[in-house]
């Protein structure tokens, strides 16, 4: 039987056989932790403790007034030794907090399980997730609370998990699948509760039939007739929003639509973790699991690990490197970002630490389009990568935007397509970046 | 003889009938255009560098004659260009100061760290969109990648030491390079202001140190050296205003990181020496 996906895609090589077998392992700081004042999608924090305080396990440490914006906790308890400015996985140096770690994981006592949360008010789940800090997990950092509420007039039909995971190398979402499924929809049936005519899926990738199994039989023991389980064609990139969108209720997605729109919420299978935790056992969003892995790590590892602890700390834990890397990627290969050092705190988004070795992160020289085709086929969106990339450089920014380019996700299938190694992803950020600068300017004016 | 006759009347005819249209119809469909126009067309530099903020010089010059446009607006062709757009419009032309592209930066490739290789695409734009902000480890920095030389259409810029270089005898202060750089680093200064600071780093001083060595350390000794009190502390920043200064680059012998540049000639930094002399 052939299974549901979208139009185009890729299908890079999968490379996650070095981490799918390996249990999660818990690793606690050994140095100071670093926090970054800006860690989700939206209005950066403000720092709201003093250096030389003492901070607890769930204890506030920025926030911000923004709607669309969550707080940043404290992931240990300690004192507040310093804000200051440090390198992050963006590539700056950012607004931060650093605590020491005294060891004690002392917990904020006003975190405790919700009284009575199956039967609470859902409204109250809500209060929870914004205080918690939760954000989408999958990488984009969307506070999860502004998901939660999209305006009284969309009708929510589908409430999407995202299992799909479809970067190559990385399998933190697969472990944990495999390991807490009857964490994952409880917390699916929490969020349920806040759309009663919604149905849940849980999209997952034909690439790991241990997790659709585990899902599934998990599904069937609860007998819930609202939950399913939709096992998907292997491409990428499946898990972005409106490709599984596209998969999962098998219509077709106006480009420029919310997934609200269309009826659909997405989350990340540990971001409905996070929520069932923050709800039933008081944890709040201060850890994620990443998989440490690439050919130069001696020994990849999945590691539950608190947020703001050190990569470099990771990296010894794995064993350290095998071989010199010449390229250290956060997130996943396609759309991972690398890094200049590996001195810099893991955050809500890293969801993954990739090392590559020479022989595996060649990049050739760019040469000229050939008119092939292939980022045709590739392009998620259906766009013209071939058509795009001149205008870019050209600079005709209106004629980028009459032809699409503004709906671009960044996936980079087209850049990974092209045989002629043409910069495609990077000019498509750099036209949308300064047509959106432009625009800016415009609204100031 | 006869067959001739015909064809002749009738060609004849249908000559006068159509002469006859159109002298009708450039009577009737005539488009007013204003004669104005195409003089300052021809005055105007021809470069279409965009500067003026209208598409190419054709564009500028429709503006001017329609009463939009600003008749200083063309940079490139200065004071001069600006009395003859004047003269034609049959205006008074108010006076703008000479201007010129600076680059608030000195971190060339040997005084700054570099912290990663940059595979990407040859130009600040896109190196902008990057991880990082692009290949520069001071984030405010430039870059070196060379936008602002493809876009000057007078050939003012060159990059050297990965630095952009301002030939000061090309440059007319169009402002394209301004308008294009993704960092903000280069700004128009008036021609007179000699002394201007070369960092454009808000960042506190520690924070300056760790990735540039000629960085503004925000350390004030300039802004309280300066004679006229032209110089402001934005943050950790000194910035000097150009109406105040009196270009006698007290600051830039004071400045402990060297990030003050002096484009003063040998003359006219004898002549402020003299007048200090005496002051003093």
């Amino acid at each position: 039987m052939k299974l549901p996906s979208f139009w185009g895609g890729i299908h890079p090589p999968q490379k996650k056989d070095a981490t799918v077998n390996k249990k999660i392992e818990k690793y606690l700081p050994k140095g100071d932790l670093v926090f970054p004042m800006a860690q989700s999608l939206g209005a950066p924090c403000q720092p709201v403790v003093k250096k030389g305080d003492r901070v607890l396990v769930g204890q506030k440490l920025g926030d911000s007034e923004a709607f669309v914006s969550a707080p940043v906790l404290s992931s240990v308890s300690g004192t507040v030794k310093d804000i200051a400015l440090r390198l992050t996985s963006a590539g700056i140096y950012e607004n931060c907090v650093i605590v020491e770690n005294d060891g004690l994981y002392e917990k904020d006592p006003s975190w405790a399980p919700l009284d009575n949360y199956p039967e609470a008010d859902p409204k109250e789940y809500l209060k929870r997730i914004r205080e918690a800090g939760i954000v989408g997990f999958g990488g984009a950092t969307f506070p999860t609370v502004v998901k939660l509420s999209p305006p009284p007039d969309k009708v929510i039909k589908w409430l999407i998990v995202n299992g799909v995971e479809c970067e190559p190398y990385i399998n933190c979402d697969n472990r944990l699948m495999l390991e807490e499924p009857e964490k994952i929809l409880e917390g699916l049936r929490l969020m349920l509760r806040l759309f009663p005519e919604a149905e849940g899926v849980i999209g997952i990738e034909n690439n790991k039939p241990e997790a659709i199994k585990t899902m599934e039989s998990e599904v069937s023991k609860q007998g819930d007739n609202k939950i399913s389980v939709v096992p998907l064609a292997v491409k990428y990139p499946q898990g972005a929003e409106k490709m599984l969108i596209e998969a999962v209720t098998k219509q077709e997605y106006v480009m420029t639509a919310l997934p609200a729109d269309v009826g659909c919420i997405i989350l990340n299978v540990r971001t409905v973790h996070q929520i069932r935790e923050a709800i039933a056992a008081g944890e709040p969003a201060i850890s994620r699991i990443i998989t440490v892995t690439g050919e130069a790590v001696a020994e990849p590892k999945n590691i539950h690990v608190l947020l703001g602890t050190s990569m470099r700390e990771l990296i010894d834990f794995c064993g350290g490197f095998r071989e010199q890397p010449v390229k250290v990627i956060s997130g996943g290969p396609m759309m991972g970002v690398s890094l200049r050092s590996i001195d810099i705190p893991v955050v809500k988004s890293t969801s993954g630490i990739l090392a590559l070795t020479a022989s595996n992160s060649h990049l050739a020289p760019e040469s000229a389009c050939i008119r092939c085709g292939r980022c045709f086929e590739g392009c998620p969106m259906g766009l013209m990568p071939s058509v795009l990339n001149p205008l870019v450089l050209m600079r005709d920014y209106k004629a980028f935007e009459e032809t699409g380019g503004m709906n671009c996700i960044e996936c980079g299938a087209c850049s990974y397509s092209c045989p002629a190694n043409r910069h495609l992803t990077q000019s498509f950020r750099d036209g949308k970046s300064t047509i959106m600068a432009m625009r800016r300017k415009a609204a100031v004016k | 003889m006869t067959g001739m006759i015909y064809p002749a009347i009738i060609m004849g005819g249908l000559g006068l009938i159509f002469g006859a249209l159109l002298a009708f119809a450039s009577k009737k469909f005539h488009v007013e255009t204003d004669p104005r126009q195409a003089n300052i067309r021809a005055i105007l530099p021809g470069a279409n560098c965009g500067g003026c903020g209208y598409p190419g010089c054709d564009g500028f010059a429709e503006a001017l004659a329609n009463g939009t446009g600003k008749i200083t607006g063309c940079a490139a062709g200065g004071s001069a260009l600006a009395d003859s757009i004047a003269a034609i419009l049959g205006v008074q032309a108010e006076k703008d100061e000479p201007k010129i592209a600076f680059l608030k930066c000195k971190g060339s490739n040997d005084k700054t760290v570099k912290n990663c290789v940059y595979y990407g695409e040859y130009d600040c734009r896109a190196a902008a969109v990057v991880p990082g902000k692009g290949p520069t480890s001071c984030a405010f920095g430039c870059m070196g990648l060379g936008t602002c030389v493809s876009v000057c259409a007078f050939h003012a810029m060159t990059i050297k030491n990965g630095l952009a270089v301002v030939d000061a005898e090309k440059c007319v202060g169009c402002g394209a390079c301004v308008e294009n750089c993704p960092r903000d680093v280069l700004v128009l200064v008036p021609r007179k202001s000699k002394v201007n600071v070369s960092c454009n780093s808000p960042l506190k001083g520690p924070d300056v140190k760790r990735v540039c060595s000629v960085g503004c350390i925000g350390c004030t000794l300039c802004a309280k050296s300066c004679p006229v009190q032209a110089i402001e502390m934005k943050g950790a920043l000194a910035v000097i205003d150009p109406a105040k200064c009196i270009n006698c680059g007290i600051c830039v012998t004071k400045c402990p990181t060297k990030s003050i540049t002096d484009r003063r000639t040998n003359e006219e930094k004898a002549v402020s020496a003299v007048k200090e002399t005496i002051s003093v």
